[in-house]
């Protein structure tokens, strides 16, 4: 994967992890931007979940102001997790990860590249678009700003975890709901303090604890997430 | 398959003789009369003392006796994760078949025992809070416990190569083990309800030695309990995965 | 023994429905998790013993 044909001009051979990373992301990110309606896919997704609460629940904003710090968080998680799925399955489908992994890189900075090109065509819009959905369900104009810094920092945790559960499935016909049984008791803690965050945010309390908690379950899952998923997609590839 | 006299010679002999499927059906099956026989009058003992003779609490009077029920299953749900956890590192590092049985073995089990914390602790809560369920932390921590092991099932029933959902539920055994002390955290801070832990085999315990005491019998019966149960599934197992072979073939064939 | 009567016994001031709730599920979880597996075993020895049958009646 050092070695990529394409059509720009020859030009000398970044050596080492950095070129690794680069090389794995910008092939990854130009694989995305290919598939455009999978990208818009979540973000409809994100919109009609916050749209059902209204519907289901009540419109009055009294109620909703409640309740928005957690169903923005929930209809972003949800939105996550449905884009989970097609991680890996495309590669594997054509043999591109069996090649992956028999490749001489290390695999740690192929799957963190997955993971962020992953992060940033899914979470990056999600937080982006989330004042819009705070906007929809009342949220307090005090809460923006921790509503997005909460999903700035809690949404490439979501997918690396998710990531784990894509790549345990990946060889599996039918992933899908499998993925979100997975998944899901493990996004509990994010969810949690992400939830809190914006909660404090619109209280006026400060939200740098629950900020450092989210980064330090970020951290712990930048080092940890990537050994796991290697693993499972070694498990899946040749189970 | 060749003994290698340079390698790994520190480990004791059963634990090579761990590896054979053969010999755990053999010793599983001297062991459970008498973990059977234990299970039975630590668990018989225990419920007659829990229900006649403990004394009831001051203030929640004789619903507090549904505590010698919860503590021990909360307890050994939460064991039984760690042991398949465990048994499944065993079977990803060292490819024992065995491991993964055992591993295998623990998912329906502590799924049944979370499922009866969760029960007891719910009926426990009617008399004492008014509602049949609430939103506590020990409660939803014992939840998510479930859903971890209804995962793992769901997981490993998906898979149809054995060695492949061995290895598959493993990493996400381990992946959740790494998880449940974040669970923990997370949500005491989110609810601040349940009264904190009054029984630990190593701290002062809060209650006086009339209730701990039968609570500690329960305990070890539940464990019992628990031995001969996955003992049972152990040797299921081991049955079916070794069908091909020639002695469980003179063992079909004898009965 | 805390009890006076037997009535007393069942009834558990007043919480008795509570507490054999709570141990009637718990005896039935620890039946079913020696029943099932023993069942399954039976059933899956019985299953290899027709399979053998079979195939030495084909041989």
């Amino acid at each position: 994967m050092s070695e990529m044909a394409t059509n720009e001009p020859a030009r000398r051979r970044e050596q080492g992890s950095a070129g690794v990373f680069r090389a794995a992301l910008k092939r990854d990110l130009l694989l995305a931007f290919r598939g455009k309606s999978d990208l818009v896919n979540p973000l409809i997704f994100f919109l009609m979940v916050a749209t059902l609460f209204p519907l289901g629940v009540s419109p009055e904003p009294g109620i909703l102001a409640q309740l928005a710090p957690g169903l923005v968080w929930v209809a972003a998680l949800l939105a996550t997790l449905l884009s989970m799925d097609s991680l890996f399955r495309a590669d594997f489908e054509d043999g591109t990860l069996e090649q992956a992994l028999l490749s001489p890189q290390p695999l740690i900075l192929i799957v963190l590249a997955r993971v962020l090109a992953h992060w940033i065509m899914t979470g990056l819009p999600l937080t982006l678009m989330a004042p819009l959905l705070g906007l929809m369900l009342f949220l307090p104009a005090e809460g923006m700003g921790g509503l997005m810094l909460s999903l700035l920092l809690g949404t490439p945790t979501l997918s690396l975890v998710g990531a784990i559960g894509a790549a345990l499935t990946v060889g599996l016909r039918k992933g899908g709901v499998l993925i979100s049984l997975l998944v899901l008791p493990l996004y509990i803690p994010v969810l949690i303090f992400g939830s809190a965050a914006v909660q404090a945010a619109v209280t006026g309390l400060p939200l740098a604890g629950y900020l450092a908690l989210l980064g330090a379950m970020l951290a712990l899952g930048v080092v940890l997430a990537p050994l796991a998923i290697g693993a499972a997609l070694r498990i899946s590839v040749s189970g | 398959m060749a003994k290698n006299k340079t390698d790994k010679n520190w480990m004791p002999r059963w634990f090579y003789q761990l590896a054979s499927p053969r010999w755990c059906y053999d010793i599983t099956g001297k062991l459970l009369p008498a973990f059977s026989l234990l299970a039975l009058v630590l668990l018989l003992g225990g419920t007659v003392w829990a229900l006649l003779f403990a004394p009831a609490d001051y203030q929640q009077g004789n619903s507090f006796r549904i505590i010698y029920i919860h503590v021990p299953s909360a307890i050994l749900a939460q064991s039984c994760y760690m042991m398949m956890a465990l048994a499944g590192a065993i079977g990803l590092i060292w490819k024992m078949k065995v491991a993964d049985m055992v591993a295998k073995a623990c998912a329906p089990l502590g799924a049944s025992l979370a499922l009866l914390a969760l029960a007891t602790g719910a009926i426990w809560g009617k008399p004492t809070w008014g509602s049949w369920w609430v939103w506590d932390a020990r409660l939803t921590s014992m939840l998510i416990l479930l859903f971890l092991y209804l995962g793992v099932m769901a997981l490993h029933s998906a898979i149809e190569n054995d060695t492949t959902a061995a290895q598959s539920t493993a990493v996400l055994a381990l992946v959740g083990l790494v998880n449940i002390p974040i669970i923990k955290y997370s949500v005491e801070w989110w609810n601040t309800l349940h009264q904190p832990a009054t029984f630990t085999l190593t701290e002062k315990p809060a209650m006086p030695v009339e209730m701990w005491l039968p609570l500690l019998v329960m305990v070890v019966g539940f464990y019992c309990f628990f031995a001969v149960s996955l003992m049972l599934r152990l040797r299921h197992e081991i049955l079916r995965r070794e069908r091909r072979s020639s002695w469980v073939q003179a063992l079909v064939e004898s009965r | 023994m805390k009890f006076e009567s037997m009535a007393d016994f069942i009834g558990m001031g007043g919480h008795g429905l509570y507490v054999w709730l709570a141990y009637g599920i718990a005896l039935a979880i620890v039946v079913l998790n020696v029943v099932q597996p023993l069942r399954q075993k039976r059933q899956f020895l019985n299953q290899q013993a027709r399979r053998l049958r079979r195939e030495k009646g084909l041989s």
